[in-house]
């Protein structure tokens, strides 16, 4: 059910009733979420970072939020919120892609951010992190720690973030690991937490001993922690529900970005752009390494400076397919940008079909 | 081998659960004459006041009782408007469903990322160890022997005794029930008042059971399989048993089919489980001559002539 959320501050109220903020009137800004803002994951992660927004500019901005909007039935959600006055639009879902650049397209004052998404108006800027990276560590550590050489992996839809990270996944895994076989299932939903309790027990009664999750809930966490095997967080830090299970958890850190945006919105100075940050502009951030030996420890931490520094890619060449060709090397010694945002193979040594 | 079979039965039985309880629930508010379609609603108030109740006191017990209290709390609404009032139960339902994920949300707000140890399944020393069968018959959770129980009390209750026999005529033709001294109201708001205290607890299983924690939109459409069971099966309550339990026992089947990587699409593999029960149900009725119908009065208010 989508629950409109106004969020303004009685202090602000107050002055508007006294007339001294007549002149300049705030800056609305919303946000369309896919989850509820307490899925302590990803839309939880987005919410951080609209606040951030209103600690930043007080008095100046105004923020609204509709939560757990189904991407198929995005665009009058989207609308809702260009017709109420909002000058700059956040829609932080894959699949609120092509509804954002339709309503952009009516409304073209005002300013539309998509996230993870790669098309672009001239209002319709585009935003994401490289949580790759982070499942590229995700991958050693669990290469290292497995004793069944199974990992299992729960995912959500076959979309390109999604097959990128089980793909970074796989390469780091097997950089520490060349036995190391990961099982792959889709739930086809960011967020059912019996659903993804389900998938996780699937796997874990597979024959995998540690659990890594492209969902948003932290129910296959807990069902790891649960059986005594261990699992990773997703989207921001969920130790809290795994204290002897967590390794680590990769973090997803808007805030920064967030309020740059709303800075050059209010000085006017807004621009289409396409942004995709990851380790080294701290967009992406690991959660304390927790529960592992401390070689593992040391080994996670050298290859996340590795990356952060840009010593090391993920996805540097030779990068093969599953059928064992290699993949066209078109970035600077590694895989580009733009093969990594529209990757739909898996890379050599994942026994499984990708669907389509 | 026996390990993994038994490991996949005891998902599967975890997965059915709360849709058993809701839709037993539902079963016999329908069959009273009334469609309440504010299951979902009430699910999820049952799970965030049954997981907020068992934080505060430190007592899933309690928590599962307050889940319950909650759901019936929520169905008294509906009961009002809809008796009461002689509302549209359609309209009344829907509007249930949008005010309980919203109250579920409310009360459960400053509970959102804590998280409890599940209520453990029953352990009986010694039987409870069997090899085989053991764990299967005496070491699940408590709520599945209470589903088990409910489901064989509502059928018994239906066919068998005189309150069932009044239920069901209510549900069929209010107006002759009422011509023969059937409390029809009466009878309808402890239908509905059952309906709500099953659909709290199904609540309160998920977020003290099935995931031990709470968070807004964790219901995920189950309380609506629970109504379209009620409906598949025929409003028979050992098909909408068999009925929980193939949705359940599909849904995880193709979760094994993908992570032993079996090769077939897994968006057809995720559609599995509603096409199965849909179409076992469908054949099951189609078999039978004379499939129990809808009850006659469903749907429809009634209001006493003066």
């Amino acid at each position: 059910m989508n629950i409109m959320v106004k969020v303004a501050g009685a202090a602000a109220l107050a002055l508007g009733l006294a007339g001294a903020a007549s002149a300049q009137e705030k800056l609305k800004i919303g946000f369309i979420y896919v989850g509820p803002v307490g899925d302590h994951g990803w839309t939880y992660q987005h919410d951080q970072g609209r606040k951030a927004i209103e600690a930043a500019f007080p008095g100046k901005v105004e923020t609204t939020f509709i939560e757990s909007v189904p991407e198929a039935d995005s665009e009058r959600s989207i609308e809702q919120l260009a017709r109420t006055g909002h000058k700059l639009i956040f829609t932080t879902s894959f699949g609120f892609m092509e509804p954002t650049l339709k309503v952009a397209a009516k409304y073209p004052n005002i300013n539309f951010e998509h996230a993870t998404g790669y098309k672009r108006a001239k209002n319709v800027a585009t935003y994401s992190g490289k949580f790759h990276e982070g499942r590229y560590v995700q991958g050693v550590i669990a290469g290292k720690m497995t004793k069944t050489n199974t990992i299992g992996y729960v995912a959500s839809f076959p979309i390109p973030e999604v097959v990128a990270g089980i793909n970074a996944f796989m390469l780091g895994a097997q950089s520490v690991n060349p036995n190391v076989k990961v099982k792959i299932v889709w739930a086809a939903t960011w967020f059912d937490p019996g659903k993804e309790a389900d998938a996780a027990k699937a796997l874990l009664d597979q024959g995998a001993d540690i659990i890594t999750q492209h969902t948003d809930s932290p129910a296959p966490l807990q069902q790891a922690e649960a059986r005594g095997k261990f699992a990773f967080g997703q989207a921001s830090d969920m130790i809290r529900f795994a204290p002897k299970g967590q390794l680590t958890a990769i973090i997803d850190d808007w805030a920064p970005y967030y309020v740059e945006r709303a800075r050059v919105q209010l000085e006017g100075k807004w621009q289409s752009q396409d942004v995709w940050d990851g380790f080294a502009k701290g967009k992406v951030k690991m959660a304390p390494y927790t529960n592992m030996p401390d070689d593992v420890k040391k080994l996670a931490q050298d290859t996340e400076e590795a990356i952060k520094s840009g010593k090391f890619n993920p996805f540097k060449c030779p990068v093969f397919d599953q059928s064992g060709k290699e993949v066209k090397c078109e970035g600077n010694g590694a895989l580009s940008d733009g093969q990594i945002l529209s990757m739909n193979y898996y890379v050599k040594g994942i026994d499984d079909k990708l669907p389509k | 081998m026996i390990g993994f079979w038994e490991s996949i039965l005891l998902t599967v039985i975890t997965a059915a659960t709360p849709l058993l309880i809701a839709a037993l629930g539902e079963l016999i508010v329908e069959k009273s004459g009334v469609l309440n379609l504010g299951v979902e609603g009430m699910m999820a108030v049952g799970a965030s006041t049954g997981f907020a109740v068992a934080t505060l006191t430190d007592s899933s017990s309690i928590g599962v009782l307050a889940g319950i209290a909650a759901g019936m709390a929520l169905s008294l609404i509906f009961a009002l408007v809809t008796l009461g009032f002689a509302a549209n139960q359609v309209a009344a339902g829907l509007a249930l469903t949008i005010l309980g994920l919203g109250l579920a949300g409310l009360i459960g707000a400053k509970f959102v990322g804590t998280s409890r140890i599940a209520i453990p399944p029953i352990h009986i020393p010694g039987l409870s160890d069997l090899p085989g069968i053991g764990k299967l018959v005496f070491g699940q959770s408590p709520f599945f022997y209470l589903s088990v129980v409910l489901a064989v009390g509502v059928a018994w209750f239906l066919r068998r005794t005189r309150a069932g026999l009044s239920l069901r005529s209510i549900g069929e033709n209010h107006a002759s029930a009422h011509a023969l001294g059937l409390k029809v109201l009466r009878t309808r708001l402890l239908a509905i008042l059952f309906g709500g205290a099953c659909a709290g607890l199904a609540g309160a299983y998920l977020s003290l059971v099935y995931t031990p924690f709470w968070s807004p939109g964790m219901t995920a459409g189950r309380g609506w399989i629970a109504l379209a069971l009620v409906v598949f099966a025929s409003w028979l309550p050992l098909r909408v048993f068999l009925g929980a339990y193939l949705f359940g026992a599909a849904t995880i089947l193709q979760m094994h089919a993908q992570a032993a990587s079996m090769g077939l699409p897994s968006q057809a593999l995720s559609a599995f489980p509603y096409i199965a029960t849909i179409v076992a149900l469908v054949l099951i009725s189609m078999r039978r001559v004379g499939a129990t119908p809808a009850p006659g009065s469903l749907g429809t208010a009634f209001v006493p002539p003066r």
